[in-house]
């Protein structure tokens, strides 16, 4: 489990994040959501620790990671796996040396046992035979699919995902969004995923942390999401014209106005 | 005040650069990879610039002095002295700082802005120690080679130009390449080619592993390594000399 407290995060004079507070449980798919700059990737790498916090504090389970160390840090970030926006896969390395290479850094297993991790993983992905193609070589849900296998490659307790579906087909979205939350529930990770497409709301979403204006806005399940009464989740999950349908029984419903809190 | 941050900053990535690498095997592996990308693939230009270079001093100085009280010889140790003392190391370096440094620029700053550092952190990896210390080791044990490579082929271009257009025979040349011959200055020479080498990798890992933004942004830091690392080079140019000659 991760829990955040009271989290500030600010950029010079600007206030990214105000006293948010969640707790991400483990073995279940945690969905941060909000609109492009309401501060959800802000949080989600203020917890991985990318980026220092100005206020609160961060627990993984039961360790207090403000205040560990660098060396323990590092430890720590062992057990945690990323899948970024954009993969961030390594230019100049082969798939298989992708996914080898955090057992590379910190295992100390045969070279074999090494490529039959990677291996193991690349086929958990649907990534079979790619072993030697480069990113370059690869589709965007490919890399995504790969980015998954390196990040799966430790065993990870923690999985962090951003914004996984950016620049995919819905096809391809759906299939990433099913392969996070099987391994998620397969290996009992605690996976927090940061997303703005409605899709994976509510195809995987098993707790849901709406983020607006850099605040924590609401919480709660994908079925709670349909039937809220807050105003701004509404206009967040109700933004398309097929949404506002079901919703209202009009699709021309308008949007609230955006009013800054900030 | 910019001016003092930005040392300042320099100095903490130094000190994370300069950390125990996590795993001796793949450090080393690094540097091998280092020494090619960034020294091997480098002989060619230093290659063809210092035999151009060692044929344009021979015949600028055969020119400049057409005087029958001076000795022809003078063509061969001017040529020596030009390339070992400044060519060699400090002119080789600028160039390298332009091939070298914003090759390292972007590739990092590539690499920054899509993420890959972030991953290597997220992975508990000290992402500076390990882009960086290599392409700076690398540098410092193959660059020497490259300054020694300059040296043999700007004596060597100043030769063959003396050769074929007549101005000097060989016997005249190789009397005043030997003539009065300073061993310390290949030192010298090599002494600075080092520190050179660490000025260029160091300052142009630097500005591609701050870089914040796209593309565009990515261009500005490799453009920022190569004058940075080259008013470095001079600077540090004259601080050498006067330490080590005076």
């Amino acid at each position: 489990m991760i829990r955040v407290v009271n989290v500030s995060k600010s950029f010079a004079d600007r206030t990214v994040l105000h006293n948010v507070s969640a707790e991400f449980e483990q073995g279940k798919t945690n969905l941060i959501i909000g609109r492009s700059g309401s501060g959800k990737t802000v949080l989600l790498k203020s917890i991985v620790g990318l980026h220092d916090i100005d206020e609160g504090d961060i627990y993984y389970g039961d360790i207090h990671f403000n205040s560990l160390s660098f060396n323990e840090k590092k430890n720590l970030r062992q057990q945690v796996g990323m899948l970024f926006q954009g993969s961030a896969l390594f230019d100049s390395a082969s798939v298989e040396e992708n996914v080898i290479y955090p057992m590379d850094m910190f295992t100390n297993l045969s070279k074999k046992e090494k490529v039959d991790r990677a291996d193991f993983c690349l086929k958990r992905v649907g990534m079979e035979n790619t072993n030697n193609l480069y990113p370059s070589e690869l589709s965007g849900g490919m890399k995504k699919r790969v980015a998954i296998a390196r990040a799966i490659a430790l065993n990870p307790s923690f999985l962090f995902c951003d914004e996984p579906n950016s620049g995919l087909d819905p096809l391809t979205s759906i299939m990433i969004d099913e392969l996070i939350k099987e391994i998620t529930e397969e290996y009992g990770i605690t996976t927090i995923v940061n997303t703005h497409d409605m899709n994976s709301v509510m195809g995987i979403g098993d707790k849901i942390i709406f983020i607006h204006d850099g605040r924590k806005w609401w919480e709660g399940t994908k079925e709670e999401v349909l039937t809220s009464d807050n105003a701004e989740l509404n206009d967040f999950v109700f933004a398309s014209k097929l949404a506002k349908q079901i919703r209202y029984g009009n699709a021309n419903q308008p949007i609230r106005p955006y009013i800054s809190l900030g | 005040m910019g001016l003092f941050h930005t040392i300042g900053m320099y100095v903490l990535f130094m000190g994370k650069v300069f950390k125990r690498p996590e795993k001796g095997w793949i450090f080393y592996r690094e540097v091998v990879k280092e020494i090619e990308k960034l020294g091997l693939n480098s002989i060619g230009i230093v290659a063809i610039i210092s035999a151009f270079t060692g044929a344009v001093i021979t015949m600028q100085t055969s020119y400049n002095i057409e005087n029958p009280f001076l000795p022809s010889y003078l063509i061969g140790v001017t040529a020596r002295d030009t390339i070992l003392l400044e060519f060699s190391s400090t002119i080789v370096a600028l160039i390298l700082a332009g091939k070298v440094g914003s090759n390292i620029a972007s590739e990092i700053g590539t690499m920054r802005v899509t993420e890959q550092i972030d991953a290597l952190e997220i992975m508990g990896v000290n992402s500076a120690n390990h882009l960086v210390l290599p392409k700076i080791v690398g540098s410092m044990l193959f660059n020497p080679l490259l300054c020694i490579l300059s040296i043999a082929v700007g004596i060597l271009g100043g030769w063959m130009v003396g050769l074929f257009t007549g101005i000097i025979t060989t016997q005249n040349y190789l009397e005043g390449v030997l003539y009065a011959f300073v061993p310390y200055y290949v030192t010298y020479a090599i002494i600075k080619t080092v520190a050179f080498a660490f000025i260029i990798t160091s300052i142009s890992a630097f500005y591609g592993y701050h870089v914040s933004g796209g593309s565009l942004e990515v261009g500005q830091s490799s453009t920022k390594a190569v004058v940075y690392s080259s008013v470095n080079v001079l600077l540090f140019n004259v601080i050498l000399t006067q330490l080590l000659l005076s």
